[in-house]
């Protein structure tokens, strides 16, 4: 995170001078990156050139790169000793989302094959 | 890019073994409590992400995704909160380096992003009930309207914190606490984009085809 | 104005409540009275109700969950009484509609408001000491997540008075626990205040996160850690993890009753599976919350009283993090019979059979521990003991019921309550309260009486075989749970057993309640002034008892695990520190204050007093941002202040 495990004192954050224009191009590159991650989501939503069953695929896809950028460029979550912490966090969190998100499809699918068919049924 | 570690008032003779440092600096503290709520907070989203998957379908009759939701309005939420995350990233850099003029720039874009998100969201709601297509509607409609009425409510709720903190800064200054302040508000501003992509690509982009 | 909150909601045509209302409304009021007439208020307000410090909460948390306990336990023994009453012709004392609430508020405060409490009481109380600091990462938040989960027992304790409970179970499965079903307040009591407390509990968990891993006394690496700090930090990475869910499924439910939507209702397309589901992807994970603590605590007490190192620390630390882990890979098994199929029931039998493994490393850790040391039989040391007897059988049935075509047939059936009974007070309330015997002297002062403390344990352990073991037989014989009434003759002789044996539970208790108040009357005799009553190995026992308000006046250089034991054996005990200034966090309302305002949202809510809640919710978003505002919120000790009260402290220890 930006600037999470460095000491703030009353030295200037002017020392980091060229810290100071890596910031700057970090968030606008990971704006640039988004920006195009995002019109690729629309464009493979909508467009016809993609076989059909492939394209759920594709946009998640996408949408980890895009959230990766997000982390990198904005949220600064590098690979440097003092952020294991940081990321070990995110790694048990995204895991825990998963088998939640996952498990619950998975779940919830194999009951529904399972349940009988209702007369008179409810539009479903 | 990344910030390496720099001990600060621990004595240097003491064993630099993995944790061995001795209590951290206030400010690694606090940024890591709230970076690990901002991930209990998603994971309280995937929680009703996972009855979106699974209740997407259930339209008991009513009105579907596709019928109801409108890309280009998608598009241009999503770029605004995009921009206003980017802004948001610049403002924090610019109270870092206590650029306080710079700083109520970007906070004042971040803002008019975030509420030009939050009107066209409210005014696809409103549109959506208008047309009989409320949460009450279907099962279906029921998890769209929490999913993504709980992350408009966030943003809501970003706003207000982000109006409460340029007062802070205003009367108190760029201070150490008030850094700490605006740096758990960037987190939680970039967090939310991140639960945006998610409700883009599952709920809109998937929903709308 | 008043919403749907009528004179009817108080219950004078059901006497039970309205006598047990009168009865808790004189204790009550004798107490405040009390308190009053003896001026104690000032002192309760500035060292307890505003405090922010760590072992004033963990006592406050602990304190709450004993009174809880009685009130659980009543709803224990109501039930048993009426279970052995009520079979054949006879129609027992209660109501299927009051028996209902009666079940359904047992397991709630049980779980909720005993068992949580108490081991987020522990561990508030002896996580910072243990690690040589001073307090934890968040200390105003960890005063707002204690008067959070105090309010939601006070709103589940106002639905005897004022309303009803639910009478769902503890779980509030739709479609029963949706509007249709249960139109009235009960499970709104329920969702308000479990969502309530619920919020408490994950902001402690992130504190105690936060805490454990960037906040420990220089020297103190990850593996130098007690193995108490471990399971905290397992457990708590589980309340991040679990709590949340719990948040979402309450919201969806709560929205279904107060919006009109259709999660889980039973048209509109809603599944009420769903709700099963997520409720148990919490549900889970809640249950290793609540054990990993006392897991922990077993570590410490066996360790100590053994005189000897835990055997087996690194094992110990791997299958605290494989529990961990492996705990969100189970659920499915709390609902086998809800019709996944063989495959999904398959692969869930399995995680379920193997997380038993990690569990079985700790109890030969434990073993080898105790094998060849000095084994002191106190108190904590009998519960750890019976502990690994009763557990393990409570463990073997859960593998038992592991395998989905066993479940298929003890599903819901007494069997079931057996087993997590079984695995829950042998497991969780022994630790608890080998853990309150244990840390008693550090936070008071002075250690309890052992003879009780003993009594108290052979009642516990006798009284729990008795009141269980039958309900085994009695869910292989069919018989289901949450029964009213018994038509199946044959049971009645178990069911009698059963209840003798909540009789014994309740002497037990009885035993618990004589130990405190005998060890106040004559504390003076068993005085801890050394602060080491036990010849311990952790940091704790390095401070006085009670600690300062800072605990360590310089933090300790650790060099080992073990630390405190390193420290007596090379003499550093004695060496007189360079004392510098430091900072304490001031006191603040903000917590109590919160809370107010919480139990009106949450009142509010139940009753649809809905300028009420408006005011609730605002009100406490408004403390929020005036506590925000304000500065001086830490108060520096000068370094010469420090050295007096330290070189007092000290004199008193050497002259014991």
């Amino acid at each position: 995170m930006d600037g999470a495990d460095r000491p703030l004192d009353e030295r200037t954050p002017g020392v980091e001078q060229n810290e100071s224009r890596a910031d700057y191009r970090s968030y606008t590159a990971g704006l640039g990156l988004a920006i195009l991650l995002t019109i690729a989501s629309f464009v493979v939503s909508q467009t016809s050139l993609l076989w059909p069953p492939g394209i759920p695929v594709g946009l998640i896809v996408l949408a980890f790169a895009q959230i990766g950028v997000h982390l990198v460029f904005f949220l600064h979550l590098g690979t440097g000793p003092d952020n294991t912490n940081n990321v070990l966090a995110l790694a048990f969190g995204l895991l825990i989302v998963f088998l939640v998100i996952t498990g619950s499809i998975w779940i919830m699918a194999n009951l529904s094959t399972n349940m009988m068919p209702m007369s008179g049924s409810m539009p479903r | 890019m990344t910030v390496e570690a720099v001990a600060d008032t621990v004595p240097t003779r003491l064993v630099p073994g993995p944790g061995g440092g001795g209590p951290a600096p206030t400010r690694t503290v606090v940024a890591y409590g709230f970076w690990i709520f901002l991930l209990s907070d998603i994971i309280m989203f995937s929680g009703l992400f996972a009855a979106y998957a699974v209740l997407s379908g259930n339209t008991a009759g009513g009105p579907t995704g596709r019928e109801l939701f409108n890309l280009h309005s998608v598009f241009i939420e999503t770029a605004c909160l995009l921009f206003s995350s980017y802004t948001c990233g610049l403002g924090a850099l610019s109270g870092e380096r206590q650029q306080r003029d710079r700083f109520y720039v970007f906070a004042a874009f971040t803002f008019a992003l975030g509420a030009a998100f939050l009107f066209i969201e409210v005014s696809e709601f409103a549109g959506m009930v208008s047309k009989g297509a409320g949460p009450s509607r279907s099962a279906f409609l029921s998890a769209f309207f929490t999913l993504v009425g709980m992350h408009g409510a966030h943003v809501t709720s970003g706003l207000l914190w982000l109006v409460y903190l340029v007062a802070q800064v205003a009367t108190k200054g760029l201070r150490p606490h008030v850094l700490r302040r605006l740096l758990c508000f960037s987190l939680f501003w970039h967090a939310l984009d991140i639960v945006w992509v998610g409700v883009m690509t599952l709920v809109y982009l998937m929903g709308a085809r | 104005m008043f919403g749907r909150l009528t004179w009817d909601a108080i219950p004078f045509n059901e006497p039970i409540p309205l006598l047990t209302s009168a009865v808790v409304g004189i204790i009550v009021l004798a107490v405040l009275g009390t308190i009053t007439r003896k001026g104690w208020w000032p002192y309760l307000w500035k060292e307890w109700l505003t405090s922010v410090d760590h072992k004033r909460i963990g006592v406050m948390y602990v304190f709450l969950a004993l009174v809880m306990l009685l009130r659980g336990f009543s709803d224990a023994i109501m039930m048993r009484s009426q279970q052995a009453i009520a079979v054949g012709g006879a129609e027992g004392y209660l109501p299927p509609d009051h028996y209902d609430q009666i079940f359904s508020a047992h397991g709630t405060i049980m779980i909720f408001f005993v068992a949580m409490p108490f081991v987020i009481g522990l561990m508030n109380f002896v996580v910072p000491l243990q690690l040589g600091v001073r307090d934890v990462a968040f200390p105003v938040l960890n005063s707002v997540s204690f008067w959070l989960t105090a309010s939601g027992m006070l709103l589940v304790n106002l639905s005897l008075f004022i309303g009803n409970f639910a009478r769902t179970g503890w779980m509030g499965y739709p479609p029963l626990s949706e509007l249709a079903f249960s139109p009235d307040v009960g499970v709104d009591y329920y969702l308000w205040s479990l969502q309530i407390s619920g919020i408490g509990t994950l902001l402690a968990g992130v504190n105690m996160v936060t805490t454990i891993l960037k906040l420990r006394a220089p020297g103190m690496t990850y593996f130098r850690m007690p193995v108490f700090c471990w399971t905290a930090l397992a457990s708590n990475m589980l309340i991040i993890a679990a709590f949340p869910i719990l948040t979402a499924t309450f919201v969806m439910l709560l929205l279904d009753r107060y919006v009109g939507m259709h999660f889980f209702t039973n048209d509109g397309g809603g599944s009420a599976m769903m709700y099963v589901n997520l409720f148990w992807a919490w549900g889970h994970p809640e249950v290793y919350i609540l054990i990993l603590p006392a897991f922990g605590v077993f570590s410490e007490v066996i360790a100590t009283f053994s005189g000897k190192a835990l055997f087996g620390y690194r094992s110990m630390v791997l299958a605290t993090l494989a529990i961990c882990v492996l705990s969100f890979m189970v659920w499915l098994h709390h609902f086998f019979t809800m019709g996944a199929g063989a495959d999904v029931n398959a692969f869930f039998g399995i995680m379920s059979m193997i997380i038993a493994v990690p569990t079985g490393v700790k109890i030969f850790n434990w073993l080898f521990t105790l094998f060849h040391g000095r084994v002191v039989f106190t108190t904590p040391v009998l519960f750890s003991i019976g502990f690994m007897v009763t557990f393990v059988i409570g463990g073997m049935t859960g593998v038992l019921l592991a395998v989905p075509p066993v479940d298929f047939v003890v599903h819901n059936s007494v069997f079931l309550v057996a087993h997590f009974h079984n695995v829950i007070i042998g497991g969780v309330l022994f630790g608890v309260i080998a853990g309150y015997n244990y840390w008693f002297p550090k936070a008071f002062g002075f250690t309890l009486d052992e003879r009780f403390g003993k009594a108290s344990f052979w009642c516990w352990l006798t009284g729990f075989y008795l009141a269980f073991m039958p309900l085994y037989v009695l869910g292989l014989m069919g018989m289901p749970r949450r029964l009213q009434h018994i038509a199946d003759t044959s049971w009645r002789p178990l069911l009698l057993v059963a209840e003798l044996g909540a009789v014994v539970i309740f002497c037990g208790i009885l035993c618990q309640i004589a130990q405190l108040v005998v060890s106040i009357r004559t504390r003076e005799r068993r005085r801890d002034l050394t602060g080491d009553p036990w010849n311990g190995r952790t940091l704790e026992w390095a401070t006085s008892s009670p600690p300062p308000p800072y605990n360590f006046a310089v933090l300790p250089e650790v060099e080992t695990i073990d630390a405190f034991w390193e420290m007596k054996r090379t003499g550093r005990t004695a060496v007189e520190p360079v004392y510098e200034a430091i900072e304490v966090p001031r006191n603040t309302p903000t917590g109590f204050i919160t809370a107010f305002f919480a139990v009106m949202l949450g009142f509010a809510g139940i009753w649809h007093i809905w300028w009420m809640a408006i005011i609730g919710l605002l009100a406490a978003a408004i403390t929020a941002l005036v506590f925000g505002w304000s500065e001086n919120r830490e108060q520096e000790i000068p370094a010469a202040e420090l050295a007096r009260m330290e070189r007092t402290r000290l004199a008193l220890e050497r002259s014991a």
